[in-house]
Order: structure tokens, then C-alpha cells, then sequence
């Protein structure tokens, strides 16, 4: 079933089921929707407009993993206790399993995937990878995320700054020195 | 020459994890995929009298509610892979009415989406007739292990030289405590996960594993189908630490769910259910007793630990093995018992065994040392063994003394006043402590291919995993280095049960068992080629020459002692004889090297707590390990190990605990925000060093294994550290604010 099928059968988005979809919401997620309650919504990820009929109960993660295929993003307690769904809507960190979809109707949402100006890493990815900044790499989507929101929200200016406003961010494998000290280059190099 | 080995690269599959490109098990949806919940039982012992299902198959999306009345009989047929426990059943799901311990699976829904499904299973009414269940293990009876009841048992739970009992009565100085240390869970960020999909009677398991050979083997065993017609895959794991090694029931459940549904099912445990059946570090109780004399001599060291386990399984960790050979005493007593529990089964979490009963016996140790009114590291220094004392065999290295050298030099150990609360920074009450840390160099028998393509790259396969340490970079390191070409042209895969069969992704023995086969393999494919040159392959003038002839130098083959026309592995494979050229590597340890020598990883630990003297606040301020571990692959990822090592240990000594309900068996604080681990905020100054340490004998390769041991003793530095800043011995784990109060 394609999306725009999965569209059409759903009740509550008739309304906008008739509407010429965008050709860049014909994402390629699967997952049927099911003959339940949706709300129509739409958001802009990595600056791709998306319109989708979702579940009230969808969280952004969910939205982000199940329904656009942006798996990048990683779900690890669900309960906004760990940060490895940290995601930027509006300029802002945020835990995703903790945010509702329609909540979010509007937003610009940027997530990993969006972070890399295609070939070219930014250079806080380049920084996690010289300083060894993970390991298993479950956290480490989250970890960016939120210190890309900790550099702009001027909060890295020194190694103890940087710790408290990252600790928000589990990371079990504890490559925590390493977090500091990208985070920490990535911040100078911004300034500079 | 190309030296691979010893060079701190940057992950290969760096670029993967800071792009959100690497793929974890959840994230390989599948077309028509349905989504399974599991619903926990709510009682901590009985049986599961009714479940009214009706109202919640009528719900929106809800495909299937499968329980113990309409699933599928499953075989089970025997299997128990290397990393079971070696007595009990494993538990069955869905087959019956019985409940052993909170959060049992009794059912499963399966719905159109997460939403609905997990709506759905919250839905289900399941009644119960409870039982009251047993799960403290101070008022648990413990019990010899039953493989050390058997006749001729390779495990021995009591293990005794000398008279350990009567020479701690002539001992002139001893000490003697009891130690507790709490459950843990290993708490990985990714949960645990399975997508299966049926095709016919094959079946595709795409799930978090450290084992995926053993996987495969369980699930064939389970479902009563050959093995062959089970594909495992795992390319990523987000950490595990231990829970991901055995196949736990979710695994069953969601293949199970797969055929009942006709469809491909996901199945994700939610955070909480990570702490109901996937395993978690044992309770413990120990005590230990030790008796010197006056100069430090240890004359008796007595240990007995019992950890808890589960009713239908017995999980058995070494609890007590390294205090058999830590130290130079001539009596030395041991015992293990287990605590059978109304609580699902344990089983390895980073440094298993080694981590609770090297924190019993180093506090203890460092208690003695301040009975002596010695310094810890000189009285460690006294009874240092020449041999393996239990065993009456040598090590095949030992670097303890390197060990102290270097980490009291980088620590500045001297600088310690050893009076307890003498030393201030502000009004913070500061303490240095240190600890041994210990772990065995296993070394199972593993494979590997290596497959040399028509370009000159060559692919490397193995069955093996990644959770963290960088498997997928240092086992490229060994192949590189091996037929000497750069890493850049090393492709190196992993996680799929059709690759060659490794041993568990535990253990610290990846790069002793998986490194070797590498190595194997590599110089078979160096040997073949030297064959197919001395055919007559080309035009480079080794044509005719025998292949013993021919050496490999820089990742060319030449006559030997010559240095001109020499043939690439791109050359040789164009001179048309096999293509691709594939070598074929096993690695194991002989039984007689095993029997001979003692083979383990050593360290020193140490510690500086700062602690508030009036809300007694404690914060782990330094860290510092210095370790014997043999060639290190890659120094860069080794330190990342280490250092993440002693931050788990960290976790281990101040904060982690999973608490259970007495009533019902109810982990209560099964969540992230309240079950404690570090966090950036928590973390220390932090060191890990490596002395020089050349071991010819552990295993080809001469690497010791560094995952579990930069976890081990952690705790009892901390622990020895807010001693000496508080002069509180505190004997249970996590220690806490209230402890010190």
C-alpha cells in the first residue's frame, strides 16, 4: 500500500487526502496507517516538507523512525530520561519520544540525518570521530543533536559548562571525555 | 613495512554513527511489518487464571493477542549454547499457565502500529492467582551448584589449599567483613530488539545480539527447525554489555508472533522490560577473612560468595576464582554457593564474577593494610606470587608490579597522608584508593574467511560483533597487518550467522579468539597465493620457484632474499587461477597451554573521591587505571574501552542498584531516571595507561582481552577512597549518601 493509498483510506484525512500531495511527501515508510483516529499534520525535516494523517498518540521519535523511515534518531528509555532522541524542532534540543506529533504541526525538525551538508561532515561530527566521542554509537545521534543546541545556546564555553549542559544525554558506554572535548572543538571552531 | 597493530585509528565505522547511517536491529523494517508488544505478568508468582482477550482484539489496528491459550506448541529441544547456565531449563513463553517472577511474559498483542499495540497490551486483562514470592537473598537458602554436585564436576564450589580457618586463628593481625552488592542491570541505550520474518519454513531474525551463531542455534533448537534455516543479523549493537549474549524469550516472541500473524513482526522491549527477563548482575553476599602477620605476610585468606539466581536455571559467575591466585598465601580457603530466587535468571554483566568478588577481596585488603598500619600498595607489594598458587602453575605474564609503579607514579599516590579524613580541599573531605584488578585471557576456538578480490582488496568475514570496543577497525588492524596492505583496503563484515562461527562477543575474547582466525586465515591466503605464483601465475619470474621458496614482505611476494619482481595480490589474482582467492582461518587454544600456565589481564586502580562533610555528598573526582593487557591493537579505542570501563565501575561503587518489591518482586525503580548510572556531569578526570607487557603464550597474537577488566576493581578503589576520606568502611554496594550519614 502506498502512502498516498494509506492516506485515502484513513477517515480523517479525507479533507486533505484530496489535496495534490507534494511529490516530496511520498515517503517511502511502509507501515500501513490503520482504520484509527487521525489528525492531519505537517512538517519540515532536514528541509523536507512532509504531510501525513497521524495517530494523536504518535510521538516526533515515533513519527521520526516508523512513519519517515529516519531511523538515525534512536529511541533508548522512552521517557525523556536518557536524550538519545534528542532532535532540534524550531532551533530547539528536544527528546523526541517525549513531544507529540501534532503538537508539532508546523515545525522544522532537524535530525542526524540532516546535519552532514552532504559529503561534508559538520564539524562536530568531525570532532566525535577524532576524540573517539562514542562507541557502540546508540547515544551518539543524541549526543550531537544536543550539542549543536548546547554550542547555540552559548552554553560550551568551558569543559565544566559543557558537562553540565550535556548531561541530559546518557551514554552507557561512557565516552563522556571524548563528548566533552568535540563538543569543546566544535564550539571554538563556531567562534572562530 | 605495514605495521596496522598498535596504531590508534579513528573508527571505520565512525562516519556511520555521527550520520545516524549505522543500523541497529530495530531499524530494518520490513514490508508488511505488524508491531508486537509483550504483556509483563503483574505478579511475582502463580498462575495465570483467565485472559479475557475479546475487548481487545475489537480494538483499532489490533491484529493478534497471542498467549499461553492459542500459541503455537514450540519443540525446545535441547540446546544450551556456551553462555547458558550449565544446569536448568530456560525458561518457555507462552506455554503455560505457571508464573515464576514479575514481568514473566504472558502474552503478546500485535497491532498495525506501536500506538495501537502498545495501547492494546495495556488493555489486556489477565487475572492471576498469586503466590507470595521469595526474592530476598539474605532469607534464601543457599545451595551448591549442581554441576559442582556431579560426580567428576569441572566446577568446584569449594576450593581449599592449606587451613585457611586454622591459620587465621594464629593470624596476628585479621580482618573479617561481610559485603553486599545490589543487582544491576546492564542498561544499554539501545533496548533490546527483533524483527522476524518468515519465508516458508526459513526464518530472518534481524535482532540485538552478541552471539548471533548461538542465536541461531537457540531458535532452531526452540522452533524444532534445522539451523541452517535460521539467518541471524546483527551489524550494530548499541552496547550490551553482557545482556545480549544469551537468546532471551523476546526473541522467541517475536518469531513466534511472525508466524501466528503470517507477517514480519518488530519487537522492542520497552525500558522497563529490560529488567524483567534479559538478564542482570546477581545480588551478592560475601564475607571474607584474612590473616597476616605482623609484617604484611598473608598467612589465610578465606572467601565465601553466593549470588542470587533463578528457580529454573542455575546462573554461576566466578565469584571467588581470583582469590585463589591474587595473592601469595599458603592457606586459602574458598566456597560459591547460589541463592535460588522467585526472579528470572541472570547472567553476565561486564566483568562477571570478577567485579563483585575482586571488590570483596581488594576492600578487605585495604582494610588489613590500615589494621598493619602499611601503605595498601606495599602490603599488595609483600604478597605478590611468583606463580599461580592455586593452580601451581606460571603465569603466562603478570604485570602487577609494572602496574603499581606506573599508576602510583601517574596518580601521585604519594602525595596520600594515609590517616583518614586528613586530607581537605576547602571544607571537601578528600581519598585516594586503589585496588587490583583481574580478568582470565579466554581464548575460545573461532573462524574466519578472507576473500581476496580482483582489484586488491581483500574482504574479511566473520561471525562476529561490535557492541562498542571497535571490532569491526582493530579486526581490520589484524588483517591489514597480516598481508601487510593498508587498512583502507581491508573490508571488514560482521553479525551474520552464515559467516564463520565465532565464539560470544564476551568475555574480553574477540580479539584473542576472532584475531587469531583473522590471522589464520590471512597467512592461508598468503599460502595459497604462493602456491598459485610458484604455478606459473604471470610473468614475475616466481613461476617454478617451490612456494617455500617465496616470502611475503610489505604485502608482496617475492624469492626469498630478493627484492625485485615482486607480485601483488591484485597480480596474482589476475593470473587467473582461483577467483576469487579465499583463505580460511581457525583459531583455538591448545588444551596442554591451558593446563600449563595461568592466563590473565592484571591492573591497578585508583580513586579520589571528594566528599561534602555535612550532607556527605560523594564525588568521584579521579580515575585512574594502569593495566597489563598484553599488545594493544588500537591504543585510541583501548582508552576509550578503559576509560569507559571505569565509569561503569563508578556506576557500580556509588550508584547502581536494581531494587525488587519484596511483596511481589516488582523491580521498582526500572526506568532510567531512576535507576542511577553516570552521567557526563558524574564523570571524573580520567585515566587509562597500559604498561609494555609481551605475552607469547595467551594466544597468537599476544593480546590479554581489556573489556571486562577496566570495569573490574573500580568499585573497591572507590569504596577504599571514601574510607580513607571519611574513615567509614562501608561494606555494601552502591554506596550512598545515607551510608555516610
Amino acid at each position: 500500500m502506498s502512502r498516498r493509498e494509506a492516506l485515502q483510506a484513513t477517515a480523517g484525512a479525507v479533507a486533505f487526502a484530496a489535496l495534490p500531495l507534494p511529490a516530496q511527501a511520498a515517503d517511502s515508510a511502509a507501515t500501513p496507517v490503520p482504520p484509527t483516529q487521525t489528525l492531519p499534520l505537517e512538517v519540515t525535516v532536514n528541509g523536507r516538507v512532509h504531510q501525513l494523517a497521524v495517530d494523536p498518540r504518535l510521538s516526533v521519535l515515533d513519527m521520526l523512525r516508523e512513519r519517515l523511515s529516519l531511523t538515525g534518531t534512536k529511541k533508548g528509555c522512552n521517557q525523556g530520561a536518557c536524550g538519545a532522541c534528542t532532535v532540534l524542532i524550531d532551533g530547539q534540543r528536544v527528546n523526541a519520544c517525549l513531544a507529540l506529533a501534532v503538537m508539532h504541526d508546523g515545525a522544522k525538525i532537524t535530525t542526524i540525518e540532516g546535519v552532514a551538508e552532504g559529503e561534508t561532515l559538520h564539524p562536530l561530527q568531525v570532532a566525535f570521530i577524532e576524540h573517539d566521542a562514542f562507541q557502540c554509537g546508540y547515544c551518539t545521534s543524541g549526543q550531537i543533536m544536543s550539542g549543536l543546541g548546547c554550542i547555540s545556546e552559548g552554553h560550551a564555553s568551558s569543559a565544566e559548562e559543557i558537562s553540565y549542559w550535556m548531561s541530559g544525554n546518557i551514554c552507557r558506554c561512557g565516552a563522556y571525555p571524548g563528548i566533552v572535548a568535540a563538543v569543546a572543538q566544535a564550539a571554538k571552531e563556531d567562534r572562530t | 613495512m605495514t605495521t596496522a597493530i598498535g596504531k590508534s585509528l579513528s573508527r571505520i565505522d565512525g562516519r556511520l554513527k555521527v550520520t545516524g547511517q549505522a543500523t541497529y536491529a530495530a531499524e530494518f523494517n520490513q514490508e508488511g511489518q505488524a508491531h508486537a508488544v509483550i504483556v509483563g505478568s503483574t505478579v511475582g508468582l502463580g498462575r495465570i487464571e483467565a485472559i479475557d482477550s475479546a475487548a481487545v482484539e475489537k480494538m483499532p489496528g489490533v491484529v493478534a493477542v497471542i498467549s499461553h491459550l492459542n500459541a503455537q506448541r514450540l519443540a525446545y529441544n535441547e540446546h544450551r549454547g556456551p553462555i547458558d547456565p550449565p544446569a536448568g531449563e530456560r525458561l518457555h513463553v507462552l506455554q503455560g499457565t505457571e508464573i515464576r517472577f514479575f514481568g514473566e511474559p504472558v502474552a503478546i498483542v500485535v497491532a498495525e502500529t506501536l500506538d495501537q499495540a502498545e495501547h492494546a497490551a495495556n488493555a489486556l486483562k489477565v487475572t492471576y492467582s498469586a503466590r507470595q514470592p521469595q526474592v530476598d537473598a539474605h532469607a534464601g537458602e543457599r545451595v551448591i551448584p549442581a554441576v559442582a554436585r556431579r560426580p567428576g564436576a569441572r566446577a568446584e564450589a569449594d576450593v581449599a589449599r592449606g587451613d585457611a580457618d586454622k591459620a587465621l586463628e594464629t593470624a596476628a593481625v585479621k580482618v573479617e567483613a561481610e559485603y553486599v552488592i545490589a543487582r544491576e542491570n546492564h542498561n544499554p541505550m539501545e533496548p533490546h530488539a527483533t524483527i522476524a520474518a518468515w519465508n516458508g519454513d526459513r526464518l530472518t531474525l534481524w535482532s540485538k545480539s552478541q552471539f548471533v551463531a548461538n542465536e541461531q542455534a537457540e531458535i532452531a533448537a526452540i522452533f524444532g527447525i534445522p539451523p541452517e534455516n535460521v539467518q541471524v543479523n546483527c551489524p550494530f549493537i548499541g552496547g550490551a554489555f553482557g545482556t545480549s549474549l544469551r537468546t532471551w524469550p523476546h526473541v522467541t516472541l517475536a518469531a513466534l508472533a511472525a508466524r501466528h500473524v503470517n507477517r514480519p513482526v518488530k519487537l522492542v522491549l520497552t525500558r522497563k522490560q529490560m529488567f524483567f527477563a534479559t538478564g542482570h548482575r546477581p545480588y551478592t553476599l560475601q564475607r571474607i577473612a584474612l590473616g597476616a602477620q605482623p609484617d604484611g605476610k598473608l598467612i589465610s585468606i578465606a572467601h565465601e560468595g553466593a549470588g542470587e539466581t533463578s528457580r529454573y536455571e542455575e546462573f554461576m559467575e566466578a565469584l571467588t576464582s581470583v582469590t585463589s591466585f591474587m595473592y601469595s598465601c599458603p592457606n586459602v580457603r574458598t566456597s560459591y554457593r547460589l541463592i535460588p530466587l522467585d526472579a528470572s535468571t541472570p547472567t553476565y554483566m561486564r566483568g562477571p564474577g570478577e567485579a563483585s568478588g575482586i571488590h570483596a577481596l581488594e576492600c578487605a585488603v585495604d582494610e588489613l593494610a590500615y589494621k598493619l598500619q602499611m601503605d595498601p600498595i606495599d602490603l599488595r607489594r609483600i604478597n605478590e606470587p611468583q606463580i599461580d598458587e592455586g593452580r601451581q602453575v606460571p603465569f603466562s605474564s603478570r604485570s602487577m608490579l609494572k602496574c603499581y609503579d606506573l599508576g602510583a607514579e601517574r596518580f601521585g599516590w604519594s602525595r596520600r597522608t594515609p590517616e583518614p579524613g586528613s586530607m581537605r580541599d576547602g571544607r571537601l573531605l578528600i581519598g585516594y584508593g586503589m585496588a587490583n584488578a583481574s580478568y582470565p585471557c579466554l581464548f575460545a576456538p573461532a573462524n574466519a574467511r578472507v576473500r581476496l578480490l580482483p582489484d586488491g582488496t581483500v574482504e574479511v568475514e566473520a561471525a562476529a560483533s561490535d557492541m562498542g570496543p571497535g571490532t569491526y577497525t582493530s579486526m581490520s588492524q589484524v588483517a591489514a597487518e597480516y598481508l601487510g596492505i593498508p587498512v583502507e583496503r581491508i573490508r571488514f563484515s560482521l553479525g551474520r550467522s552464515d559467516f564463520p562461527a565465532t565464539p560470544p562477543h564476551g568475555g574480553s575474547m574477540t580479539m584473542a579468539s576472532v584475531g587469531s582466525a583473522i590471522r589464520a586465515a590471512c597467512l592461508d591466503l598468503q599460502a595459497k597465493a604462493a602456491v598459485l605464483a610458484a604455478k606459473g601465475g604471470g610473468n614475475a619470474g616466481l613461476a617454478g620457484q617451490s612456494p617455500e621458496a617465496l616470502e611475503w614482505r610489505d604485502g608482496m611476494l617475492f624469492v626469498k632474499g630478493r627484492s625485485d619482481r615482486g607480485v601483488t595480490y591484485a597480480d596474482l589474482v589476475s593470473y587467473g587461477g582461483e577467483s576469487p582467492l579465499v583463505g580460511e582461518g581457525t583459531a583455538a587454544r591448545d588444551a596442554e597451554t591451558g593446563q600449563k600456565y595461568s592466563m590473565h589481564s592484571f591492573g591497578a586502580v585508583f580513586a579520589e573521591v571528594a566528599i561534602d562533610p555535612d550532607v556527605k555528598t560523594i564525588k568521584v573526582r579521579r580515575a585512574l587505571g594502569a593495566y597489563g593487557v598484553g599488545r594493544v591493537v588500537n591504543p585510541k579505542l583501548a582508552t576509550s574501552q578503559c576509560i569507559g570501563g571505569m565509569i561503569g565501575g563508578i556506576g557500580m561503587a556509588i550508584m547502581e542498584r536494581t531494587v525488587l518489591d519484596r511483596r511481589n518482586g516488582r523491580p521498582i525503580n526500572a526506568h532510567m531516571a531512576d535507576y542511577l548510572v553516570p552521567v557526563n556531569l558524574d564523570t571524573p578526570h580520567i585515566e587509562a595507561h597500559f604498561v609494555d607487557e609481551e605475552d607469547t603464550i595467551v594466544n597468537p597474537l599476544g593480546v590479554k582481552g581489556l573489556g571486562e577488566i577496566a570495569l573490574v576493581g573500580m568499585s573497591a578503589a572507590v569504596s577504599n577512597a571514601i574510607h580513607h576520606a571519611t574513615g567509614r568502611r562501608v561494606h555494601e554496594l552502591p554506596i550512598m549518601i545515607e551510608n555516610l550519614l
